[in-house]
């Protein structure tokens, strides 16, 4: 039996916020022959009626290595220093069952394009404290070259060796704020 | 407003630095350009003797470039690509890689060659070194070819196209220094 109890389907009305412990926004892209990985610990989300507003901070960009870590940072990617945050704002919140989408903009490097967020939608539901909680698996693919974002190598075959589409993941744990 | 000028060439009579000299005729009132003459005291890239402090010329140089505003760079071409003395300068500037020296910080560059097509190819590796290094890299292509009819005798640039190319170019480089520049979305 489930520790939490499941208490309805619909599309969550009032405001919740992210429990940035229980959340995480990370976000996978093909790189050789493998796929790189890596996380944005820093940001901020709130569900305000169904519109999910997000706000990550480059600069808390974590990859396995310092060096690279600083590439991403730097104006050949994210141009953290100009551009220190990613955002995202849904213009709607459509549910069906445990699916949801969340067309919406999404800014990076200070460029503003058209996505949707697309995954699961789980809750609201009660928990083991007595607050109710959303939760959100949700991501969408970019091809980061609208963003200004181009830098690539060659292989010795030919062909880059990073991707252009880059998946953005964010797993939510929405809180519900009282009044 | 504070634009260090790096010429890759060591040649006293060089074009390249001959052009970084006619860059300073042209800078506008508030912008000072200091042209480097270090480029010959830098020792070869050695990771044993790269501490904190790395060596003194090393140091002035990475000084020289963390208190510039923009740095604007002349090189020649060899081999197609940068000059290893160049090459070498911004090896030990790109140390240690995430905290450097050059990261976020404006560079344009610009070739010449006695040849016709202005050291582009070198130009060209030369911004991605740069960009590598973190490097706010520009979008200045200024390739000034068959330099010895432009460039006199006695190291004057008597070109006016090249001039007002040079002009052209530190423009770019000095908005680029203006965040307010770049926060236009594309």
């Amino acid at each position: 039996m489930s520790a939490i109890e499941q208490i309805e389907q619909a599309v969550p009305a009032g405001t919740w916020t992210a429990d940035t412990v229980h959340s995480g926004i990370t976000f996978e892209v093909p790189y050789a022959v493998a796929t790189f990985r890596g996380e944005v610990p820093a940001f901020e989300a709130s569900l305000v009626d169904g519109t999910l507003t997000g706000v990550a901070q480059i600069a808390s960009l974590t990859v396995k290595d310092e060096n690279l870590q600083a590439h991403l940072a730097s104006p050949e990617f994210f141009d953290a220093e100009r551009h220190p945050e990613v955002t995202f704002v849904s213009s709607e919140l459509r549910r069906n069952g445990d699916r949801v989408e969340l067309p919406g903009e999404l800014t990076i490097k200070g460029i503003t394009r058209p996505a949707t967020l697309a995954g699961t939608i789980t809750g609201p539901a009660v928990d083991h404290f007595g607050a109710t909680r959303v939760g959100l698996q949700v991501q969408t693919t970019v091809d980061r070259t609208q963003f200004g974002m181009t830098w690539n190598m060659p292989l010795p075959n030919g062909e880059p060796a990073l991707s252009n589409d880059v998946t953005l993941k964010a797993e939510l744990t929405l809180v519900g704020q009282e009044g | 407003m504070n634009v260090l000028a790096i010429s890759g060439s060591l040649r006293a009579d060089s074009h390249n630095t001959a052009l970084l000299r006619a860059l300073r005729e042209e800078a506008p009132s508030g912008v000072k350009i200091e042209l480097w003459h270090g480029l010959r005291e830098i020792p070869p890239y050695d990771a044993d003797a790269d501490g904190a402090p790395g060596p003194a010329t090393v140091e002035a140089l990475r000084s020289l470039v963390r208190d510039a505003d923009a740095v604007f760079f002349a090189t020649p071409e060899y081999n197609s690509s940068v000059p290893g003395a160049l090459k070498n300068a911004l090896d030990w500037a790109s140390r240690p890689i995430a905290t450097n020296a050059f990261r976020n910080k404006p560079v344009a560059v610009m070739g010449s060659s006695a040849g016709a097509f202005g050291g582009v190819w070198a130009a060209a590796e030369l911004r991605k070194v740069l960009g590598a290094m973190g490097a706010r890299v520009t979008e200045v292509e200024l390739a000034v070819g068959h330099a010895a009819e432009k460039i006199d005798d006695a190291g004057e640039l008597v070109d006016d196209d090249v001039r007002q190319g040079l002009r052209d170019a530190l423009e770019t480089l000095i908005a680029e220094t203006s965040p307010s520049t770049s926060l236009v979305a594309a």
